[in-house]
């Protein structure tokens, strides 16, 4: 019961933040890229910060997740399977269906992927992982079922903030579970020093995969919940390499390892953009163009941030620290 | 020394009769197109410490990777207890009772003393067995205890040493595989730890150490292999091969 109550009152607050917030068309919006890049950034972070791996193709992931959970839901809504229930309950259970379908390839992808090439250690692995996101993207150029070059479109809008958010949820709890656990304590044991946990009797190999189909699934679950709000998917920039390095730039500049980082580098470098783009309106009027070539600047941005700091703080916001160990000290003993 | 194309060895003094612990026979490891190993034959008795001495790249590192699963041999067999192991990962021989103190020290720099030793004893579910090992390990190295709740990282080479010894042997294990322990350390550390290896094997815990520092080596073992590339080429009791003189001139500068 006790493990329930954190679900109870996360499920409370987002149905309010929910109705809240429904009349802001924009926030919304806003908020539900903001998940979606929250749950890349906490399970890469899986692989990456805590089991010292380094994947860059994690929206490789993400677009096995987007394309066949946006399949699924097509396919699903052409058929009145659940008319007997209320339309719009029908709806999220389809929803859901096709999340953890889509999430499910994507661990399947991860175990896949993983299982000859976790072998490999470094920038070997990381060569590895980026091939893998290039593959996706020509499959999905060249599959006729999945639109070819002009990918999917009029996938059904199911995405809302609770959904979003729900999964936000459940992706920190399990990693903060995670790293509790003496599951954690192996992958974190991987990553300090690889050779001293084999050792140990740590079955590395075992662990490093395992490590990567979780964060698969999660990486698939975000593809989802993004195909299911976007609607419009194709396979070209939202799935390329440049968003693998915006995930991996996230957990760099949050602190990799740390949980906390990751949610608060991937709030605030998904809102920075649009933070400069609001600024730029009120400073410039209202030029369209001008306003593009600003969103253009975040890429170079995201590199200045990096260098900057790496230069000044190499271990990232928060090193390795969580926000809810902080409340732990604070705690009389 | 003899001729390493000779196939006899020489072999100096007389050994223990001891049941086998451990029995190598014709272990053969590759790197690509080198054979790193050549045929080593090897065994260690119960209750035994067994040194491998010999020059850098004689193979002792690559012999001990190999027993401890971190290597696969492409020849030869590996008993352990009478069990065929050979092709075994380390995984799978830990919690038959061997444990591996990597070269190089190898302790989780950001982890703390403890959490290092509690990493020993993953395997384990015996909490009461594993306080006691941890008093234990405390009891060989005080240094650690006062040390526990600290980084290992921030510890000095020599205690690193100690606390990598120490989460090896909160495995519990019958046979403890040392790979240079005394690597890069002043030698009033390594006469300390080598004071405790002989504590640790006075309780019943065999021993395989691979040492540069054949002095040490050969004190501590009761029975010692030498490698030269590869192969073999002499074993014998830890004094008698000290006697030697090839082995003195050879090993120990004289």
């Amino acid at each position: 019961m006790k493990s329930l109550a954190p679900v109870a009152i996360a499920i409370a607050v987002l149905a309010f933040l929910q109705a809240a917030t429904a009349s802001s068309e924009y926030f919304v919006y806003l908020s539900l890229l903001v998940g979606v890049n929250v749950v890349l950034a906490v399970s890469l972070n899986v692989i990456n910060g805590m089991t010292g791996q380094f994947s860059i193709g994690h929206a490789g992931f993400m677009a096995v997740g987007a394309f066949s959970s946006a399949l699924v839901s097509q396919q699903l809504d052409q058929y009145q399977l659940l008319g007997f229930l209320p339309a719009g309950v029908g709806r999220q259970l389809f929803f859901f269906l096709s999340l953890a379908i889509g999430g499910s390839l994507a661990g399947l992808c991860g175990f896949i992927v993983g299982l000859p090439s976790l072998r490999l250690r470094g920038d070997y692995l990381a060569i590895v992982t980026l091939g893998f996101g290039e593959i996706i993207l020509v499959v999905v150029r060249n599959s006729p079922t999945l639109g070819g070059a002009l990918g999917l479109s009029d996938t059904p809008q199911h995405t809302t903030f609770f959904s979003v958010w729900f999964a936000v949820f459940v992706v920190i709890l399990f990693a903060r579970r995670l790293l509790a656990s003496p599951h954690g304590r192996n992958l974190v044991a991987i990553r300090e020093d690889e050779v001293a946990a084999e050792a140990m009797g740590v079955d590395t190999t075992s662990y490093k995969v395992r490590a990567f189909v979780v964060s698969s699934f999660f990486a698939g679950v975000a593809g989802g919940l993004f195909a299911h709000f976007q609607s419009i998917i194709t396979p070209g920039d939202s799935f390329s390499f440049v968003k693998s390095m915006e995930i991996v730039v996230m957990i760099v500049a949050g602190g990799l390892g740390s949980t906390t980082g990751a949610v608060v580098a991937a709030v605030v470098l998904t809102l920075l953009p649009e933070a400069m783009r609001a600024v730029f309106i009120t400073v410039g009027g209202s030029n369209a163009a001008l306003a593009q070539s600003i969103d253009q600047l975040r890429k170079p941005i995201f590199g200045l941030l990096l260098v900057v700091m790496m230069l000044t703080r190499p271990q990232g916001l928060f090193g390795t620290h969580e926000a809810w160990d902080l409340f732990k000290r604070k705690k009389p003993t | 020394m003899p001729d390493p194309s000779t196939s006899l060895r020489t072999r100096l003094g007389e050994r223990a009769p001891l049941e086998n612990l451990l029995d190598v026979k014709q272990l053969e490891v590759s790197y690509g197109a080198i054979k790193a190993l050549k045929g080593i034959a090897l065994s260690v008795g119960k209750g035994e410490a067994v040194a491998l001495i010999g020059a850098n790249g004689a193979g002792k590192t690559s012999t001990l990777r190999a027993i401890s699963g971190m290597l696969k041999p492409h020849a030869g067999t590996i008993t352990l207890r009478g069990q065929n192991v050979t092709g075994l990962k380390s995984h799978q021989l830990v919690p038959r009772g061997m444990a591996h103190a990597p070269e190089g020290r190898g302790v989780f720099p950001n982890l703390t003393v403890k959490e290092n030793l509690d990493l020993g004893a993953y395997l384990r579910r015996d909490e009461s067995g594993i306080a006691d090992d941890l008093k234990k390990a405390f009891g060989y190295f005080p240094i650690l205890e006062e040390r526990k709740a600290q980084m290992a990282g921030t510890l000095s080479g020599g205690e690193q040493q100690m606390l990598a010894i120490a989460r090896a042997l909160m495995s519990r294990p019958t046979l403890l595989l040392l790979d240079e322990p005394s690597l890069g350390l002043a030698p009033q550390v390594t006469q300390t730890i080598f004071r405790i290896l002989r504590d640790v094997n006075a309780t019943g815990t065999s021993i395989l150490l691979v040492e540069q520092n054949a002095h040490l080596a050969l004190g501590l073992a009761q029975w010692a292999y030498v490698l030269e590339t590869g192969e073999v080429v002499m074993e014998g009791t830890g004094k008698a091969l000290l006697a030697s003189e090839d082995i003195r001139k050879a090993y120990l500068g004289e």
